[in-house]
Protein backbone atom coordinates (compact mmCIF):
# COMPACT_ATOMS: atom_id res chain seq x y z
CA UNK A 1 0.00 0.00 0.00
CA UNK A 2 0.94 3.59 -0.76
CA UNK A 3 2.97 4.84 2.34
CA UNK A 4 1.13 7.45 4.39
CA UNK A 5 1.16 9.93 6.87
CA UNK A 6 -1.07 10.55 9.07
CA UNK A 7 -0.02 14.26 9.87
CA UNK A 8 -0.29 14.79 5.92
CA UNK A 9 -3.84 12.88 5.84
CA UNK A 10 -4.87 15.51 8.25
CA UNK A 11 -3.28 18.87 7.16
CA UNK A 12 -2.54 18.43 3.42
CA UNK A 13 -5.18 15.34 2.49
CA UNK A 14 -4.23 12.33 -0.51
CA UNK A 15 -3.05 13.83 -3.80
CA UNK A 16 -4.46 12.10 -6.66
CA UNK A 17 -3.84 8.44 -7.23
CA UNK A 18 -3.90 8.64 -10.67
CA UNK A 19 -4.61 11.35 -13.02
CA UNK A 20 -7.36 10.46 -15.19
CA UNK A 21 -9.41 7.17 -15.51
CA UNK A 22 -13.07 6.26 -15.14
CA UNK A 23 -13.66 6.36 -11.66
CA UNK A 24 -12.04 8.74 -9.01
CA UNK A 25 -13.35 8.71 -4.95
CA UNK A 26 -13.00 12.05 -3.28
CA UNK A 27 -12.34 11.35 0.39
CA UNK A 28 -11.86 13.23 3.37
CA UNK A 29 -8.31 11.89 4.80
CA UNK A 30 -9.83 10.11 7.72
CA UNK A 31 -10.54 7.59 5.37
CA UNK A 32 -7.71 7.21 3.23
CA UNK A 33 -5.52 4.25 4.24
CA UNK A 34 -9.30 2.62 4.61
CA UNK A 35 -10.31 2.81 1.57
CA UNK A 36 -7.06 1.73 -0.08
CA UNK A 37 -6.97 -1.39 1.80
CA UNK A 38 -10.38 -1.69 0.31
CA UNK A 39 -9.30 -0.99 -3.20
CA UNK A 40 -6.08 -3.00 -2.67
CA UNK A 41 -8.17 -6.23 -1.25
CA UNK A 42 -10.56 -6.41 -4.06
CA UNK A 43 -8.46 -5.45 -6.99
CA UNK A 44 -10.43 -2.20 -7.74
CA UNK A 45 -7.19 -0.35 -9.84
CA UNK A 46 -9.76 1.52 -11.66
CA UNK A 47 -11.13 3.54 -8.65
CA UNK A 48 -8.39 6.06 -8.15
CA UNK A 49 -8.70 8.28 -4.86
CA UNK A 50 -7.89 11.76 -3.45
CA UNK A 51 -8.59 12.98 -0.10
CA UNK A 52 -9.33 16.48 1.14
CA UNK A 53 -7.40 17.20 4.48
CA UNK A 54 -8.77 15.38 7.70
CA UNK A 55 -9.09 18.28 9.68
CA UNK A 56 -11.60 20.10 7.50
CA UNK A 57 -13.83 17.20 10.13
CA UNK A 58 -12.98 20.31 12.58
CA UNK A 59 -14.57 22.67 10.12
CA UNK A 60 -17.54 21.31 8.85
CA UNK A 61 -18.30 24.70 6.92
CA UNK A 62 -15.47 24.06 4.55
CA UNK A 63 -16.58 20.95 3.41
CA UNK A 64 -18.86 21.57 0.54
CA UNK A 65 -16.11 24.35 -0.91
CA UNK A 66 -13.51 22.08 -0.74
CA UNK A 67 -15.72 18.89 -2.05
CA UNK A 68 -16.91 21.51 -5.11
CA UNK A 69 -13.49 22.55 -6.27
CA UNK A 70 -12.28 19.00 -6.04
CA UNK A 71 -15.26 17.62 -7.94
CA UNK A 72 -14.75 20.86 -10.60
CA UNK A 73 -10.81 19.78 -10.99
CA UNK A 74 -10.99 15.74 -11.14
CA UNK A 75 -14.11 16.02 -13.46
CA UNK A 76 -12.88 16.46 -16.97
CA UNK A 77 -10.25 13.83 -15.91
CA UNK A 78 -13.01 10.75 -14.88
CA UNK A 79 -16.12 9.68 -16.35
CA UNK A 80 -17.29 9.05 -12.75
CA UNK A 81 -16.84 11.13 -9.29
CA UNK A 82 -17.79 9.79 -5.90
CA UNK A 83 -17.99 11.72 -2.98
CA UNK A 84 -16.56 9.14 0.38
CA UNK A 85 -17.83 11.73 2.76
CA UNK A 86 -21.21 11.22 5.33
CA UNK A 87 -23.37 14.73 6.15
CA UNK A 88 -20.15 15.54 8.73
CA UNK A 89 -21.88 18.00 10.07
CA UNK A 90 -22.73 19.97 6.98
CA UNK A 91 -26.23 19.90 8.24
CA UNK A 92 -27.92 18.50 4.79
CA UNK A 93 -25.38 20.93 2.78
CA UNK A 94 -23.41 18.49 1.61
CA UNK A 95 -26.33 16.12 0.34
CA UNK A 96 -27.21 19.02 -1.42
CA UNK A 97 -24.27 20.05 -3.26
CA UNK A 98 -23.88 16.70 -4.41
CA UNK A 99 -27.57 16.22 -5.38
CA UNK A 100 -26.57 19.85 -7.60
CA UNK A 101 -22.92 18.53 -9.08
CA UNK A 102 -24.67 14.97 -9.42
CA UNK A 103 -22.24 13.01 -7.73
CA UNK A 104 -23.63 10.21 -5.01
CA UNK A 105 -21.96 10.05 -1.52
CA UNK A 106 -21.70 8.09 1.26
CA UNK A 107 -25.43 7.73 3.17
CA UNK A 108 -25.33 8.30 6.59
CA UNK A 109 -24.97 11.39 8.98
CA UNK A 110 -20.37 10.79 9.45
CA UNK A 111 -18.36 8.25 10.08
CA UNK A 112 -18.89 6.55 12.99
CA UNK A 113 -22.07 5.66 12.02
CA UNK A 114 -21.30 4.00 8.47
CA UNK A 115 -18.06 1.99 10.17
CA UNK A 116 -20.92 0.64 12.14
CA UNK A 117 -23.34 0.03 9.56
CA UNK A 118 -26.20 3.13 9.24
CA UNK A 119 -29.10 1.21 10.30
CA UNK A 120 -27.33 -0.27 13.49
CA UNK A 121 -26.39 3.10 14.85
CA UNK A 122 -29.64 4.93 14.44
CA UNK A 123 -31.30 2.30 16.19
CA UNK A 124 -28.50 2.27 19.27
CA UNK A 125 -28.07 6.37 18.81
CA UNK A 126 -30.95 6.89 21.32
CA UNK A 127 -29.31 4.28 23.91
CA UNK A 128 -26.05 5.78 23.36
CA UNK A 129 -26.01 10.14 23.62
CA UNK A 130 -23.63 10.33 26.12
CA UNK A 131 -20.87 8.46 23.90
CA UNK A 132 -17.67 10.15 21.97
CA UNK A 133 -16.50 8.06 19.07
CA UNK A 134 -13.04 7.04 17.33
CA UNK A 135 -12.22 5.67 14.91
CA UNK A 136 -8.63 4.41 13.92
CA UNK A 137 -7.69 7.27 12.11
CA UNK A 138 -9.07 9.59 15.32
CA UNK A 139 -7.22 7.43 18.10
CA UNK A 140 -3.65 8.00 15.90
CA UNK A 141 -4.47 11.66 15.51
CA UNK A 142 -6.36 12.30 18.68
CA UNK A 143 -4.00 14.94 19.93
CA UNK A 144 -4.59 16.62 16.54
CA UNK A 145 -8.57 16.57 16.27
CA UNK A 146 -9.44 16.69 20.20
CA UNK A 147 -6.89 17.55 22.50
CA UNK A 148 -4.97 20.17 21.19
CA UNK A 149 -7.87 22.15 19.07
CA UNK A 150 -10.51 22.05 22.56
CA UNK A 151 -7.25 23.35 24.37
CA UNK A 152 -6.91 20.85 26.56
CA UNK A 153 -3.16 20.58 26.28
CA UNK A 154 -3.37 24.26 27.42
CA UNK A 155 -6.25 24.21 30.36
CA UNK A 156 -6.63 20.92 31.12
CA UNK A 157 -9.66 22.70 33.60
CA UNK A 158 -11.75 22.68 30.26
CA UNK A 159 -12.25 19.18 30.38
CA UNK A 160 -15.40 18.50 32.51
CA UNK A 161 -16.59 21.55 30.21
CA UNK A 162 -16.28 19.66 27.18
CA UNK A 163 -16.57 15.88 28.35
CA UNK A 164 -18.92 16.47 31.88
CA UNK A 165 -22.09 15.22 29.54
CA UNK A 166 -20.35 12.33 28.01
CA UNK A 167 -20.50 8.87 30.11
CA UNK A 168 -17.78 6.42 27.58
CA UNK A 169 -15.64 6.39 24.66
CA UNK A 170 -16.70 4.06 22.18
CA UNK A 171 -13.44 2.89 19.88
CA UNK A 172 -14.80 1.69 16.18
CA UNK A 173 -11.76 -0.30 15.37
CA UNK A 174 -11.56 -0.83 11.74
CA UNK A 175 -8.39 -2.95 12.40
CA UNK A 176 -7.70 -5.40 15.14
CA UNK A 177 -4.57 -3.23 16.51
CA UNK A 178 -3.87 -3.82 20.10
CA UNK A 179 -1.17 -0.72 19.70
CA UNK A 180 -4.70 1.00 19.01
CA UNK A 181 -6.23 -0.20 21.24
CA UNK A 182 -3.98 0.62 24.14
CA UNK A 183 -3.86 4.32 22.43
CA UNK A 184 -7.59 4.29 22.59
CA UNK A 185 -8.08 3.59 25.93
CA UNK A 186 -5.77 5.90 27.15
CA UNK A 187 -7.54 9.12 25.30
CA UNK A 188 -11.02 7.67 27.45
CA UNK A 189 -8.61 7.90 30.55
CA UNK A 190 -7.63 11.59 29.30
CA UNK A 191 -11.06 12.62 28.97
CA UNK A 192 -12.25 10.93 32.20
CA UNK A 193 -14.40 8.52 30.27
CA UNK A 194 -15.24 4.61 30.35
CA UNK A 195 -13.70 2.44 27.61
CA UNK A 196 -15.50 0.58 25.09
CA UNK A 197 -13.38 -0.89 22.11
CA UNK A 198 -16.33 -1.81 19.44
CA UNK A 199 -15.08 -3.76 16.16
CA UNK A 200 -16.55 -2.46 13.07
CA UNK A 201 -14.66 -3.59 10.48
CA UNK A 202 -14.90 -0.96 7.36
CA UNK A 203 -19.10 -1.37 7.83
CA UNK A 204 -20.92 0.34 5.35
CA UNK A 205 -17.81 2.59 4.06
CA UNK A 206 -17.13 -1.00 2.41
CA UNK A 207 -20.57 -1.69 0.93
CA UNK A 208 -20.60 1.74 -0.28
CA UNK A 209 -17.58 0.73 -2.10
CA UNK A 210 -18.77 -2.07 -3.40
CA UNK A 211 -21.49 -0.93 -5.02
CA UNK A 212 -19.59 1.63 -6.55
CA UNK A 213 -17.50 -0.90 -8.03
CA UNK A 214 -19.81 -2.92 -8.84
CA UNK A 215 -21.82 0.22 -11.19
CA UNK A 216 -18.60 0.82 -12.70
CA UNK A 217 -16.51 -2.96 -13.13
CA UNK A 218 -13.22 -2.96 -14.54
CA UNK A 219 -12.71 -3.47 -17.86
CA UNK B 1 -3.68 40.98 26.25
CA UNK B 2 -2.86 41.59 29.51
CA UNK B 3 0.25 43.15 30.70
CA UNK B 4 2.27 40.53 32.80
CA UNK B 5 3.46 42.80 35.52
CA UNK B 6 1.36 43.11 38.91
CA UNK B 7 -1.52 44.96 38.89
CA UNK B 8 -3.28 46.15 41.88
CA UNK B 9 -6.99 46.23 40.80
CA UNK B 10 -8.01 48.40 43.93
CA UNK B 11 -5.10 50.81 43.44
CA UNK B 12 -6.93 51.78 39.77
CA UNK B 13 -9.48 54.89 38.75
CA UNK B 14 -13.14 53.10 38.07
CA UNK B 15 -12.12 53.81 34.10
CA UNK B 16 -9.20 52.01 34.01
CA UNK B 17 -10.44 49.40 35.99
CA UNK B 18 -12.96 48.48 33.79
CA UNK B 19 -11.25 47.96 30.98
CA UNK B 20 -8.76 45.91 33.04
CA UNK B 21 -11.85 44.03 33.68
CA UNK B 22 -12.33 43.48 30.03
CA UNK B 23 -8.27 42.45 29.68
CA UNK B 24 -8.96 40.30 32.33
CA UNK B 25 -12.15 38.81 31.06
CA UNK B 26 -10.40 38.12 27.56
CA UNK B 27 -7.56 36.09 29.29
CA UNK B 28 -10.03 34.26 31.17
CA UNK B 29 -9.14 35.28 34.80
CA UNK B 30 -11.81 34.53 37.05
CA UNK B 31 -10.56 35.30 40.60
CA UNK B 32 -9.40 38.40 39.02
CA UNK B 33 -12.91 39.49 37.49
CA UNK B 34 -14.17 38.42 41.27
CA UNK B 35 -12.13 40.51 43.02
CA UNK B 36 -12.81 43.75 40.38
CA UNK B 37 -16.44 43.22 40.76
CA UNK B 38 -16.79 43.40 44.82
CA UNK B 39 -14.00 46.56 44.23
CA UNK B 40 -16.79 48.56 41.97
CA UNK B 41 -19.58 46.92 44.06
CA UNK B 42 -17.54 48.39 47.52
CA UNK B 43 -17.13 52.05 45.19
CA UNK B 44 -20.89 52.27 45.00
CA UNK B 45 -21.62 51.03 41.45
CA UNK B 46 -24.68 49.51 40.87
CA UNK B 47 -24.99 45.49 39.98
CA UNK B 48 -26.46 46.85 37.09
CA UNK B 49 -23.58 49.30 35.79
CA UNK B 50 -20.78 46.33 37.01
CA UNK B 51 -22.64 43.99 34.72
CA UNK B 52 -23.23 45.90 31.65
CA UNK B 53 -20.14 48.46 31.63
CA UNK B 54 -17.88 45.98 32.87
CA UNK B 55 -18.81 42.34 32.30
CA UNK B 56 -21.18 42.33 29.33
CA UNK B 57 -18.66 44.92 27.54
CA UNK B 58 -15.70 42.63 28.09
CA UNK B 59 -17.34 39.51 26.79
CA UNK B 60 -18.91 41.52 23.57
CA UNK B 61 -15.44 41.73 22.94
CA UNK B 62 -14.66 38.24 23.40
CA UNK B 63 -17.84 37.47 21.04
CA UNK B 64 -16.38 39.86 18.19
CA UNK B 65 -12.78 37.98 18.63
CA UNK B 66 -14.57 34.58 18.95
CA UNK B 67 -16.71 35.62 15.55
CA UNK B 68 -13.49 36.95 13.43
CA UNK B 69 -11.37 34.33 14.29
CA UNK B 70 -8.93 35.89 16.59
CA UNK B 71 -9.99 33.59 19.54
CA UNK B 72 -11.45 30.05 19.79
CA UNK B 73 -13.57 27.91 21.74
CA UNK B 74 -11.27 26.98 24.48
CA UNK B 75 -10.49 30.62 25.44
CA UNK B 76 -14.14 31.81 24.86
CA UNK B 77 -14.82 29.27 27.49
CA UNK B 78 -12.09 30.44 30.08
CA UNK B 79 -13.89 33.92 29.33
CA UNK B 80 -16.98 32.65 30.04
CA UNK B 81 -15.95 30.81 33.12
CA UNK B 82 -14.57 34.25 34.30
CA UNK B 83 -17.58 36.14 33.37
CA UNK B 84 -19.72 33.43 35.18
CA UNK B 85 -17.51 34.25 38.57
CA UNK B 86 -18.77 37.78 38.33
CA UNK B 87 -22.15 37.07 37.53
CA UNK B 88 -22.41 34.90 40.22
CA UNK B 89 -21.77 37.76 42.69
CA UNK B 90 -24.15 40.25 41.16
CA UNK B 91 -27.34 37.97 40.57
CA UNK B 92 -28.33 38.05 43.53
CA UNK B 93 -27.89 41.88 43.78
CA UNK B 94 -29.63 42.21 40.84
CA UNK B 95 -32.24 40.24 41.72
CA UNK B 96 -32.93 42.13 45.35
CA UNK B 97 -33.58 45.26 42.77
CA UNK B 98 -36.53 43.77 41.41
CA UNK B 99 -36.05 45.07 38.05
CA UNK B 100 -38.66 43.33 35.89
CA UNK B 101 -36.55 41.58 33.23
CA UNK B 102 -36.31 42.34 29.00
CA UNK B 103 -37.79 39.40 29.05
CA UNK B 104 -38.53 35.43 30.03
CA UNK B 105 -36.56 32.75 28.36
CA UNK B 106 -36.37 28.88 28.52
CA UNK B 107 -33.44 27.36 26.68
CA UNK B 108 -31.99 23.60 26.65
CA UNK B 109 -30.44 21.40 24.07
CA UNK B 110 -32.72 19.16 22.35
CA UNK B 111 -33.59 15.65 22.91
CA UNK B 112 -31.11 13.33 22.06
CA UNK B 113 -28.03 15.63 22.39
CA UNK B 114 -25.75 16.50 25.33
CA UNK B 115 -23.94 18.96 24.28
CA UNK B 116 -24.08 22.73 26.00
CA UNK B 117 -21.33 24.55 25.68
CA UNK B 118 -23.07 27.28 22.70
CA UNK B 119 -26.49 26.76 24.78
CA UNK B 120 -24.31 27.59 28.06
CA UNK B 121 -22.87 30.36 26.54
CA UNK B 122 -26.20 31.99 25.19
CA UNK B 123 -28.23 31.37 28.42
CA UNK B 124 -25.21 33.74 29.96
CA UNK B 125 -25.23 36.64 27.75
CA UNK B 126 -28.95 36.29 27.87
CA UNK B 127 -29.04 36.84 31.40
CA UNK B 128 -26.13 39.68 31.00
CA UNK B 129 -28.60 41.54 29.20
CA UNK B 130 -31.41 41.29 31.76
CA UNK B 131 -33.42 38.70 30.33
CA UNK B 132 -34.56 36.13 32.70
CA UNK B 133 -33.49 32.27 31.61
CA UNK B 134 -34.49 29.13 32.94
CA UNK B 135 -32.24 26.74 31.21
CA UNK B 136 -33.74 23.19 31.08
CA UNK B 137 -29.59 21.70 30.03
CA UNK B 138 -29.80 18.85 27.97
CA UNK B 139 -31.43 16.26 26.29
CA UNK B 140 -35.41 17.69 26.58
CA UNK B 141 -38.34 16.23 25.35
CA UNK B 142 -41.01 18.34 23.65
CA UNK B 143 -42.83 17.65 27.10
CA UNK B 144 -40.40 19.25 29.04
CA UNK B 145 -39.97 22.10 26.80
CA UNK B 146 -44.13 23.27 26.56
CA UNK B 147 -43.99 22.39 30.16
CA UNK B 148 -41.06 25.01 31.18
CA UNK B 149 -42.56 27.36 28.49
CA UNK B 150 -45.95 27.43 30.76
CA UNK B 151 -44.58 27.58 33.95
CA UNK B 152 -42.47 30.30 33.31
CA UNK B 153 -44.42 32.43 31.30
CA UNK B 154 -41.68 32.66 28.69
CA UNK B 155 -41.59 34.75 25.85
CA UNK B 156 -39.01 33.14 24.11
CA UNK B 157 -38.11 29.25 23.59
CA UNK B 158 -34.40 28.52 22.86
CA UNK B 159 -33.35 25.35 21.18
CA UNK B 160 -29.45 24.15 20.72
CA UNK B 161 -28.23 21.25 19.17
CA UNK B 162 -24.89 19.86 17.72
CA UNK B 163 -25.54 16.66 15.65
CA UNK B 164 -26.99 16.40 12.22
CA UNK B 165 -29.01 13.62 14.07
CA UNK B 166 -30.35 15.77 16.74
CA UNK B 167 -31.80 19.10 14.96
CA UNK B 168 -35.15 17.78 12.94
CA UNK B 169 -36.51 17.34 17.14
CA UNK B 170 -36.68 21.35 16.78
CA UNK B 171 -39.21 20.62 14.17
CA UNK B 172 -40.82 18.06 16.23
CA UNK B 173 -40.95 20.86 19.34
CA UNK B 174 -42.44 23.57 16.87
CA UNK B 175 -45.21 21.19 15.13
CA UNK B 176 -46.52 20.42 18.30
CA UNK B 177 -46.66 24.13 19.58
CA UNK B 178 -48.59 24.35 16.14
CA UNK B 179 -50.66 22.01 16.84
CA UNK B 180 -51.84 23.16 20.42
CA UNK B 181 -52.28 26.63 18.64
CA UNK B 182 -49.59 28.27 21.03
CA UNK B 183 -46.66 28.66 18.39
CA UNK B 184 -47.07 32.27 18.11
CA UNK B 185 -47.10 32.96 21.61
CA UNK B 186 -43.59 32.01 21.55
CA UNK B 187 -40.60 33.54 19.82
CA UNK B 188 -38.36 30.13 18.93
CA UNK B 189 -34.99 30.85 18.42
CA UNK B 190 -32.50 28.22 17.47
CA UNK B 191 -28.63 27.73 17.52
CA UNK B 192 -25.84 25.05 17.01
CA UNK B 193 -23.09 24.35 14.64
CA UNK B 194 -25.35 22.21 11.75
CA UNK B 195 -27.93 24.68 12.09
CA UNK B 196 -27.89 27.37 9.30
CA UNK B 197 -30.48 30.12 8.37
CA UNK B 198 -32.71 27.97 5.75
CA UNK B 199 -32.87 25.18 8.21
CA UNK B 200 -34.68 27.47 10.50
CA UNK B 201 -36.81 29.03 8.05
CA UNK B 202 -37.80 25.06 6.82
CA UNK B 203 -38.72 24.08 10.70
CA UNK B 204 -40.75 27.60 11.34
CA UNK B 205 -38.49 29.22 13.78
CA UNK B 206 -38.37 32.75 14.34
CA UNK B 207 -35.06 32.97 14.10
CA UNK B 208 -31.44 31.20 13.82
CA UNK B 209 -28.50 32.32 15.61
CA UNK B 210 -25.10 31.67 14.80
CA UNK B 211 -23.21 32.91 18.54
CA UNK B 212 -24.55 34.17 21.64
CA UNK B 213 -24.05 38.16 20.77
CA UNK B 214 -26.58 37.60 17.90
CA UNK B 215 -29.32 35.34 19.98
CA UNK B 216 -29.25 38.56 22.54
CA UNK B 217 -29.43 41.08 19.89
CA UNK B 218 -32.28 38.78 18.37
CA UNK B 219 -33.92 38.15 21.30
CA UNK B 220 -34.09 41.99 22.06
CA UNK B 221 -35.35 43.08 18.66
CA UNK B 222 -38.50 40.47 18.89
CA UNK B 223 -39.00 41.90 22.57
CA UNK B 224 -39.30 45.33 21.05
CA UNK B 225 -41.86 44.20 18.09
CA UNK B 226 -43.83 42.10 20.65
CA UNK B 227 -43.82 45.89 23.25
CA UNK B 228 -44.76 47.58 20.15
CA UNK B 229 -47.47 45.54 19.12
CA UNK B 230 -48.75 45.13 22.83
CA UNK B 231 -48.54 48.89 23.37
CA UNK B 232 -52.22 50.80 22.40
CA UNK B 233 -52.35 52.70 19.55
Amino acid sequence: MTQLSDNDLTQNGLSATGDNGRVMVIACGALAREILALTDANDWGHIHLTCLPAILHNHPDKICDAVEQAVAKHRPNYGTIYVAYADCGTGGQLARLCDDLGVEMIKGPHCYSFYEGNEGFAQRASDEIDAFYLTDFLVRQFDAFVFKPLGLDRHPELRDMYFGNYRKLVYQAQTDDPRLDEKARDCADRLGLAYERRATGYGDLETTLSGWADTNPPR
Amino acid sequence: MADEEDIILSELEDEELTLQMHDDLYDGLKEEIEEAVNILLARGWTPYDVLTKALVAGMTIVGIDFRDGILFVPEVLLAANAMKGGMGILKPLLAETGAAPVGKMVIGTVKGDIHDIGKNLVAMMMEGAGFEVTDLGINNSVEKYLDALENEKADILGMSALLTTTMPYMKVVIDTLTEKNIRNDFIVLVGGAPLNEEFSKAIGADAYCRDAAVAVETAKEFMARKHNQAAPQ
